[in-house]
């Protein structure tokens, strides 16, 4: 069956009849490439998801201050709640247990100049477990410590983006910044797996910033990391009894709504996490449809071969062939072509991927497109396997037929 | 070389029957050049496909070189096509994308001869129908005249016991027909036992005997002398 001869026999019959060749492998072909195509661009659709969360840490809750919607022992609605530096050190004294570090966040937008350049930045002033927080990569120098919130220094650490548009291929390291019309000195660069926009951030000491908007103690929120092993429950109820807390200081209404905020981190990761899975559900179940369209279209394709060689296969049998031998002839033709075209078209979907990489990233929010080798291959067998299905049926019938009726003149 | 004994067969078309073959007794002798004739629902098409074990019969005996032909299944047949029986078509039935020379070897292809012997057997048979220089040519390249000797080549390289030759005339002009029923002649004197089906008076005199039929039964069975085509 899978002789050197009957090797010969299907090549000689494959290079004679290109059209159909090209027919049957186009089809095989295009499937192939547009699953993997898909399959690439559906993954990367999940990675942009993934990546909103890698540049953080997952074990935080933020705290938001707002307005508060109900009267309140005296207190009209809609007063304004501020976090200081004062809730920060009651959360440390009441939940020690809970606590892996806690760090308060000010967030101004400041022209920031160097030399002749200039341009807008946000400051972010923070202690230094917001490095944490964050997963702030220190690439240069340090980041903030706690000698600089006791001495209230003005030293900025500065993005990767900062110091590439400001300072160029100059080192900014102890280089002194205009940062709103005072000058910090830049003691650290750093990177974040959050690119551009969250390397376009300056850090500088929390005090700092409260000395410069006369010397108040407001802090915009709170960033509080629990420590992992309380879990996912435990998180809910320090998220609960936090909030109680602070409304408790903060004299809001036990049932108001508003007031405080707290944002989990992880609570979105999940829902998130769902989100992808919604997605990834989406992407199989487009690349089943791909390849179920495939299997149909090499189906037509191996129907209307075995249709148009009918004679043939009549003239064959009258010359002695067995119909074991014209169905292994037929099967193994399409299997040929099927796996070459189909290894042509997971070649060039893969490398069109690799092409494209991160080009679609801004637009789209398709980052680093790819497709897993071993599904790509699998889907390409099955889909050999039902093309010599397709093949196999009509070529049974054809191997049937009776010659002379095959061979009947019209 | 052929003996049929009581051949009966009958097509079943719904609830009707139709009697085709209604008892055919033949004995053909090797050597013989043999035309037979009828008309359309005379039953030679079933005949031919029976003698070509493209068909079997529903009552009696078929002998042919002294095996007898029965219980074939499709994997028997076609080996016994391959080894007893040549075949040549009104319509040639040559494989279009195959030069002259693959089409003759295609049935060494079959007895699984190896590439290089059944090429040069194929070269020897298109060479006796004087195509060697045609070779390499595809059949839309040839004439029909040349188109049914490269079948007939084909038909004679896996050296066949019989040969069945269905119309094989019927698709040419009078001249190139006189030229193919010469070499059918030059290929009997030979030895070779060859039947012709036809339906026109002048193909079947240039046989040795002719077989009549007419509703399912031989109605004629006469040996005459040849026609010789020069």
């Amino acid at each position: 069956m899978f002789s050197r001869d009957s090797w010969q026999e299907i090549f000689e019959t494959i290079r004679k009849n290109k059209l159909r060749t090209i027919l049957s492998g186009f089809t095989v072909a295009l499937g192939i490439f547009i699953f993997v195509i898909l399959s690439g661009f559906g993954n990367g659709l999940q990675n942009t998801f993934k990546e909103f969360f890698v540049d953080d840490a997952t074990n935080v809750l933020r705290i938001f201050p707002g307005r508060t919607s109900k009267p309140y022992k005296g207190f009209k609605a809609k007063r304004r709640i501020e976090l200081e530096n004062s809730d920060i050190e009651a959360i440390k004294i009441n939940f020690p247990l809970f606590l892996e570090y806690i760090t308060p966040r000010i967030s101004r937008g400041a022209s920031v100049k160097y030399n002749n350049k200039s341009d807008n930045y946000t400051t972010r002033a923070v202690a230094p477990s917001h490095q944490a927080a964050e997963r702030t990569i220190i690439t240069k120098g340090r980041f903030i410590n706690e000698v600089d919130i006791k001495d209230k220094t003005k030293y900025a650490v500065i993005g990767r983006k900062v110091a590439t548009d400001l300072f160029g291929g100059e080192d900014p390291m102890g280089k002194y910044l205009d940062v709103g019309k005072i000058a910090f000195k830049v003691i650290g660069v750093f990177q974040d797996a959050g690119g551009d926009n969250e390397e376009s951030f300056i850090y500088i000491p929390y005090t700092t910033r409260q000395l410069i908007e006369k010397a108040n103690d407001k802090v915009d929120q709170i960033i509080i990391a629990y420590k992992p092993s309380i879990g996912h429950s435990g998180a809910i109820s320090l998220e609960k009894k936090l909030r109680l807390f602070l409304k408790k200081k903060k004299i809001i209404d036990p049932t108001d709504q508003s007031g405080i905020f707290i944002r989990n981190v992880a609570d979105e990761l999940k829902r998130n996490e769902d989100f992808a899975g919604v997605l990834e559900t989406i992407v199989i179940f487009v690349a089943i449809g791909t390849l179920i369209a495939g299997i149909i279209g090499i189906s037509n394709i191996m129907v209307f071969v075995v249709k148009e060689r009918t004679k043939e296969l009549g003239i064959r049998k009258a010359l002695g062939a067995s119909p074991k031998s014209v169905i292994a002839m037929i099967l193994q033709e399409s299997v040929f072509i099927t796996l070459i075209s189909g290894y042509f078209g997971l070649a060039s979907g893969m490398v069109l991927l690799k092409n494209i990489g991160n080009a679609l990233e801004e637009d789209y929010f398709i980052k680093n497109p790819y497709v897993d080798l071993s599904t790509a291959m699998i889907s390409t067998f099955i889909l050999i396997i039902f093309g010599a299905i397709a093949g196999y049926i009509p070529a049974k019938r054809a191997a049937r037929i009776k010659p002379i009726i095959a061979l009947r003149d019209e | 070389m052929i003996n049929l004994k009581s051949l009966h067969k009958s097509y079943k078309t719904g609830a009707t029957s139709l009697h085709v073959l209604k008892g055919i007794n033949l004995d053909i002798e090797k050597g013989e050049l043999v035309a037979i004739m009828g008309s359309s629902g005379s039953g030679k098409s079933t005949l031919l496909n029976i003698l070509g074990m493209l068909d079997v019969a529903d009552e009696g005996s078929y002998y042919l070189d002294d095996v007898l032909i029965e219980n074939l299944n499709e994997k028997k047949a076609a080996k016994y096509r391959n080894l007893f029986l040549g075949f040549v078509f009104q319509s040639f039935n040559l494989i279009n994308y195959k030069n002259a020379l693959e089409n003759v070897a295609l049935p060494l292809y079959y007895q699984g001869m190896s590439r290089k012997e059944r090429q040069k057997q194929a070269m020897e048979y298109l060479d006796s129908v004087s195509l060697k220089p045609w070779a390499t040519h595809l059949p839309s390249e040839l004439s029909g005249g040349q188109k049914q000797r490269v079948a007939i080549a084909r038909a004679m390289a896996s050296k066949p016991k019989v040969l069945l030759a269905d119309e094989p005339t019927g698709a040419l002009d009078s001249t190139t027909s006189y030229e193919i029923m010469g070499l059918i002649q030059k290929i009997n004197n030979e030895g070779k036992t060859i039947l012709v089906v036809t339906h026109e008076d002048d193909i079947a005199k240039m046989c040795k005997r002719i077989v009549k039929l007419k509703d399912g039964v031989i109605v004629e069975d006469k040996k005459i002398k040849q026609i010789i085509v020069k």
